[in-house]
């Protein structure tokens, strides 16, 4: 398997968006994947699931906004570029 | 000793900062062994040369200068560049914190033959605690557990030539092979300091393994593809299986031993309870994941390059 520098921006690029477009109230929490329902106890370390649940959450928060950016960048190169 | 340590990692995991820029621990020479010349001597004896030197020379430089319009564009050139450097070095400073860079590349030649050997035959070391000084990990130099980065560099860069030559032998070579092999590498690098970051946050393991730490010990492996396809290229097939056991069971050993101090040894102060008898069995998957990792990738990476 021979990888290129660009093969990895665009599998992180896919899989950002992956993250970023689960929703929490709508798909999540149908699975009980949702934070709401995984309150975990107080002094508790966190568990895989939560501390997923949380990492999944940030990473929206925080991607919201570049991704818009991002894949506005790679919609125009592509139709360029091909 | 143990019950110190252990004191300091109930707190947060402690910054690896580096200390100010005039510290003498961090670049001193130290190989020689020998006393240590203060700098100061040499400095002083450098601005004496050049203050003479500078008299001496000044009359003829004038009639370099006096055309004045090259003067100021000398003048100019030098204040834009040291402009450029203080931004260049900002944004630098942004992403990547350069003290603690620093700290990973101060190295000298005894470390270096240390750290190899122990690389290569791992059995006989006694001690694979990290030491420290007065709550701060000591250099590299100083301490032949720590990690550095100056090893994988190098490394790295050693193995894509080698790469480059053992397929310039075959006849196999274009120059677009050796962007690919560099960049196959790197990505393989990524995606397991990607991995280890991943699984270490989702086990809430907190051990002051910082990003450059986990570079460092998955930047270690290109030592044993190093030697690896060396045997391969002197001794052929038969070299390359021999050499490839060799190195996978030296690193693995290696990796296991020096990430157990770090990992496995972190428990954090409230987990006494039940949840504390789940904890050390996944530490032990994520060493042992890690370090039969290794051979995995290293047989991947250079078994193309043996034909």
């Amino acid at each position: 398997m021979a990888f290129t520098l660009y093969a990895l921006i665009q599998a992180v690029i896919l899989g950002v968006n992956a993250v970023a477009v689960l929703h929490e109230e709508r798909f999540l929490s149908k699975f009980g994947w949702s934070v709401d329902q995984n309150v975990g106890g107080f002094g508790e370390e966190p568990g895989i699931k939560v501390q997923l649940i949380s990492l999944a959450r940030s990473v929206r928060t925080v991607m919201r906004v570049p991704l818009i950016a991002v894949n506005a960048v790679c919609i125009v190169l592509l139709l360029l570029f091909g | 000793m143990d019950l110190s340590h252990h004191g300091h990692r109930a707190t947060k995991p402690r910054a690896r900062t580096g200390p100010p820029a005039g510290d003498p621990m961090l670049f001193d020479d130290t190989s020689s062994g020998g006393p240590q010349v203060p700098n100061q001597g040499y400095y002083n004896s450098a601005y004496n040369i050049s203050g003479p030197s500078g008299g001496g020379g000044g009359p003829a430089m004038n009639n370099l200068f006096a055309d004045p319009m090259a003067n100021a564009a000398m003048m100019y050139g030098s204040s834009i560049a040291d402009k450029g450097k203080d931004i260049v070095n900002k944004e630098l400073s942004r992403f990547v914190s350069v003290n603690k860079l620093k700290y990973f590349f101060a190295v000298d030649t005894k470390y270096v033959i240390k750290k190899l050997v122990l690389l290569m035959f791992p059995y006989t070391h006694q001690d694979w605690e990290v030491r420290y000084h007065r709550d701060t990990p000591l250099p590299p130099r100083h301490d032949v557990n720590a990690p550095d980065l100056y090893i994988p560099s190098m490394a790295f860069i050693t193995y894509i030539l080698l790469a480059g030559m053992a397929l310039g032998i075959q006849k196999r070579f274009s120059p677009e092979v050796l962007g690919l092999c560099a960049s196959t590498a790197l990505v393989w690098m990524v995606i397991e300091v990607l991995a280890m970051l991943l699984s270490l946050y989702l086990l809430t393991v907190h051990s002051d393994l910082s990003t450059f730490d986990l570079i460092a010990y998955s930047g270690y492996k290109y030592v044993g593809m190093i030697f690896t396809v060396l045997c391969g290229l002197l001794f052929g097939s038969d070299g390359y299986f021999v050499a490839l056991a060799w190195s996978s069971c030296a690193l693995m050993f290696f990796i296991v031993r020096s990430l157990k101090m770090k990992i496995l040894s972190s428990l954090s102060s409230d987990s006494m309870g039940a949840g504390a008898s789940a904890k050390p069995r996944f530490r032990l998957y994520i060493t042992m994941a890690t370090a039969i990792f290794q051979p995995v990738i290293i047989y991947w990476l250079t078994s193309h390059l043996i034909r």
